[in-house]
């Protein structure tokens, strides 16, 4: 098919639908009790078109066989049958991230991550594409927080020559210095571009000012300054430190059988040896402070962009049930109360929404929109009501409703082999036990108003928030003042972002 | 390596069965029970290509109204009827259709068809000026996140008022303008919705794990006391044009790069060109060892990014280049360089190698469409409207398979050898940076 003309949505793709990805699965294993079924009523029954159909009960989901296996080298396999079509994914899982950057050297675990395609001992960067093009496979490396995944999907029929190219760059990398050099100057040029976008300025200004000096409070991509620092003696030491069997797992989804799998991977991987892998450090994160609101100084902006939360909670929280449901209340759904509220009430925005950014140490919690200027203080009031009315004893059916969206709403997410790949990364990553999906719909329908209430009450301060606004500062911040929110500081861009490059 | 492997798999068949009710509806039928979810997908014959002088963006802006509630939907209650049987949905609009979706878990398809008739039946009797006042000012807060309050965002608007004929259906995008959507009135959304949305301008996809004989008892029952629209609405004109010379255009921008657009007037969707125009992009710029990625960003450094596709829609087509240069490169810079690149294949043609990575990457991808039945539904309407049966798949990788070096060399030479609008979007204050004719 040909790329479509532009098309535009009621909800964007990359608004209310990533905020809700970031919180975790939602997956259906057995069915919550419903009303019986009323399927199809007898001829002789009047239907009355008036009400909507009763349904009957819910499906429950077949998740995938689950094998796992152990290489002597302590390379943990774990395949997930899907035989649906003959399509593969394959990812290579190192449990390090960007959490473990050096301080002065921000964005190396992702830096190293995308040097992996580009040259190994065998092929260089274009051959490497070349191949990964000809066969119709795609190959990619990519890094965040706690781990570095190297990502294959390939079609069965490509897989022997698909493993070679994946192997040779998850073991053999070389790092070129001329290529290197290339891929800093393009990230370089990138970080530059940040300034353009409030959004991106926006996400840079509240992680920092809600973690100050922990590892989350730096950009996973870098700064100009850290990047340029960045020597291939520390992409080499980070691979050779980081990449080891024992601290990784080998995840495949797809159409393959177990046996297969182990087979290749002793094969492939076999050979590869084990290292002493350092734990990633446990940083102190800053306490909670007053409420603080920073106006990022954005010219002419047409909407503000809004970034209001706090420290959530790491992704092992014993409250990862009631979490989920309180933020499909607040602003993890399309009904949700910011959403309702500043689009569907007000008009203020296009979308509005929240999440918790769940990590191996508590990442942050944050509601965010882009806000006509115009609307910026009386968004900001709608948010605060917002924020502290969830403190309140949710109302039952808006309660049931959520936990029925949590429970019911994404077998889908495990349809497709990429799909079910993305629900199970994060479940090695974090040692969550691999059949998780097995209680889920039990655990969220345990969930009751007043665990939604406390967990509401812990993870959301309404005194102690930061606000991060990004907009036409002389517009918007009279406005602002006036309500007094709590301490305000105002900075420009390249405060947040350093200086503009000299032309 | 030879090519033998990579073409070892083809592009599966796509079952189906298609009704037509007797108000004229469309119905495709597709079961995969691999999954228990289902998706009802419905497609109204009508984008913004359709919309009148004055009120451009009114689709689009209409498409957000049908969300709203209908006569026995109370506003809010659509959305929250879904989410309470964990669906989720959502509608988009294009310059030739607008599509409405519900992904569900399978016990709920009759909701979603209840839902969906409802508001193709009912949906006047409690439309009011207070919900269009509201979507209006969502709808211009999607414009100003998604174009206006975006680096480089208002470029394609600007590209197509200059590429199209104001009297073409393409002269502006779905999104319109501010003054347009505040001019839409109530009147016109009854109009609209008079003209379009009658059962017999739509196709509804129902895809997914679902019995095909509860599903066609469901569909007539909700949807087959639905009145034709007797009166089949008046389709846009598609003038017959070409652009005699190069028109240079800039646009100031709040940007730190300058960026470089050359567009050309292509071909519609499913001309016999239309696939060699996309195999003539993944040369130009599709993958690290395409003509403009290798030479620009790979080897002499001195763009960002670049990217080339030929984008068609059921009425016409163009076939765009855009390259960012590096900081301290100029946009003339980048055009002559594309320039040469274009002569390059105009005048010695692509390889085989070339042409072996496009074919084999479209067709993995063609594989991953049929991966989720949200994609398959879609596939399935957009093959029922633009190619006039759902059973298209197929033929429509095996025109990419048709594709030789000789065509994709012959289009290099026809289409890109004409005249282009080429707009240059510069930093504020910058205009000094635009491409001109003078630059070559």
């Amino acid at each position: 098919m040909s790329r479509s003309l532009p098309s535009v949505a009621r909800i964007a793709a990359a608004g209310l639908a990533t905020m809700v990805a970031c919180s975790g699965p939602r997956v259906v294993t057995t069915p919550p009790p419903v009303p019986a079924p009323a399927v199809t009523p007898s001829p002789a029954t009047r239907i009355d078109l008036t009400k909507p159909p009763t349904l009957g009960p819910p499906p429950s989901l077949r998740p995938p066989q689950i094998s796992t296996r152990e290489l002597p080298n302590g390379l943990r396999i774990v395949v997930l049958e899907q035989h649906e079509l003959p399509l593969v994914d394959v990812m290579l899982q190192v449990r390090s991230g960007g959490e473990t950057d050096p301080a002065g050297k921000v964005g190396m675990a992702d830096l190293v991550a995308a040097m992996l395609t580009e040259g190994t001992a065998n092929r260089t960067a274009l051959q490497i594409a070349d191949q990964a093009a000809f066969l119709g496979i795609q190959l990619n490396a990519s890094s965040s927080w706690e781990r570095s995944t190297i990502a294959l999907h390939a079609p069965t029929a490509q897989l022997d020559s698909a493993l070679a190219l994946f192997s040779d760059v998850a073991l053999r990398p070389a790092f070129p210095a001329a290529d290197l050099e290339r891929v800093r100057k393009v990230r370089l040029t990138a970080l530059q571009q940040l300034r353009d976008r409030a959004p991106a300025i926006a996400d840079r200004a509240f992680a920092s000012a809600v973690f100050g000096d922990h590892p989350y409070g730096r950009p996973l991509a870098g700064t100009e300054g850290s990047v340029a620092s960045i020597t291939r003696e520390d992409v080499q030491r980070f691979y050779t430190t980081y990449y080891r069997p024992n601290n990784a797992t080998l995840l495949v989804v797809g159409d393959v059988r177990p046996d297969d799998v182990e087979r290749r991977a002793r094969e492939l991987f076999g050979a590869w040896a084990r290292g002493t892998v350092p734990m990633a450090p446990n940083a102190a994160q800053p306490g909670p402070k007053g409420t603080r609101v920073v106006i990022v100084d954005k010219p002419g902006a047409e909407q503000t962009s809004f970034r209001l939360g706090g420290i959530g909670a790491p992704r092992t929280t014993s409250d990862y049930f009631p979490l989920q449901v309180m933020n499909t209340i607040l602003g993890g759904s399309y009904t949700s109360r910011l959403n309702a509220n500043l689009r569907e009430t007000k008009g203020y925005t296009y979308g509005a929404s929240s999440g918790f950014g769940l990590r191996r140490s508590a990442g942050p919690f944050i509601a965010s929109a882009e806000i006509v200027t115009a609307k910026t203080d009386s968004a900001l009031i709608e948010f605060l009501k917002e924020l502290r009315a969830i403190r309140d004893t949710v109302p039952a059916d808006e309660l049931a409703k959520a936990k029925r969206y949590l429970q019911l709403g994404l077998p889908s997410s495990l349809e497709t082999t990429q799909g079910i790949a993305q629900e199970f990364l994060p479940l090695i990553a974090y040692g969550i036990p691999l059949d998780f999906h097995a209680s889920a719909v039990q655990r969220y329908g345990a969930v009751t108003q007043a665990d939604v209430q406390r967990v509401a009450r812990q993870y959301i301060d309404p005194d102690r928030l930061t606000i991060v606004l990004v907009g036409d500062r002389k517009v918007i911040e009279p406005g602002i003042r006036a309500l007094n929110p709590g301490e305000i500081v105002t900075r420009d861009i390249r405060d947040v972002l350093g200086a503009p490059p000299t032309p | 390596m030879s090519g033998s492997a990579a073409h070892a798999q083809s592009v599966p068949k796509l079952q189906f069965e298609k009704l037509t009710l007797p108000n004229g509806l469309q119905v495709i039928l597709h079961e995969d029970h691999s999954t228990p979810i289902v998706v009802a997908n419905t497609w109204y014959h009508v984008g913004s290509g359709d919309e009148k002088p004055g009120r451009t963006g009114f689709a689009h802006l209409f498409e957000h109204l049908m969300f709203l509630g209908s006569q026995n939907v109370p506003q809010g209650q659509f959305d929250q009827w879904l989410e309470a049987v964990g669906a989720d949905n959502n509608g988009t609009t294009s310059v030739d259709r607008t599509a409405y979706y519900e992904q569900l878990p399978s016990n709920a398809l009759p909701l979603a068809l209840w839902l969906d008739a409802d508001r193709m039946g009912n949906l006047l009797p409690v439309m009011t000026q207070a919900k269009l006042d509201l979507q209006r000012d969502v709808v211009k807060n999607e414009r100003r996140q998604r174009y206006d309050n975006v680096p480089y965002g208002r470029a394609n608007e600007t590209i197509w008022a200059a590429l199209f004929p104001a009297t073409h259906p393409y002269h502006w995008p779905p999104i319109g303008s501010m003054a347009d959507l505040t001019a839409a009135s109530l009147e016109d959304v009854k109009e609209f919705f008079r003209t379009y949305y009658a059962p017999n301008n739509a196709t509804l996809v129902i895809a997914g794990d679902f019995d095909r004989d509860s599903a066609v008892t469901w569909v007539t029952r909700y949807f087959g006391g639905i009145p034709r629209n007797p009166q089949a609405p008046v389709r846009p004109t598609v003038p017959a044009f070409s652009i005699p010379r190069d028109t240079f255009l800039v646009q100031e921008d709040k940007v730190t790069l300058p960026r470089l657009y050359q567009t050309w007037h292509s071909v519609k969707l499913f001309h016999r060109d239309d696939a060699v125009l996309d195999v003539l992009a993944d040369v130009l710029a599709g993958d690290k060892n395409s003509r403009l990625y290798k030479r620009l960003v790979f080897d002499m450094q001195v763009a960002q990014d670049v990217n080339a596709y030929q984008s068609s829609g059921r009425m016409d087509g163009y076939f765009q280049i855009i390259v960012t240069p590096k900081p301290g490169q100029t946009p003339t810079r980048m055009s002559e360089l594309v320039g040469e690149e274009i002569g390059k294949i105009a005048r010695d043609g692509v390889t085989a190698r070339e042409l072996a990575r496009s074919l084999n990457s479209r067709r993995a991808s063609f594989l991953d469409q049929l991966a989720s039945v949200l994609n398959k539904a879609d596939r399935l309407a957009a093959y029922a409207y633009n190619a006039g049966t759902p059973d298209y798949v197929q033929e429509d990788f095996a025109r990419y398979e048709r594709v030789t070096a000789a065509d994709v060399q012959r289009v290099a030479a026809s289409y890109l050898g004409r005249p282009k609008v080429v707009l240059t979007v510069v930093p504020e204050g910058k205009r000094q940076l635009m491409v001109s004719g003078g630059g070559k």
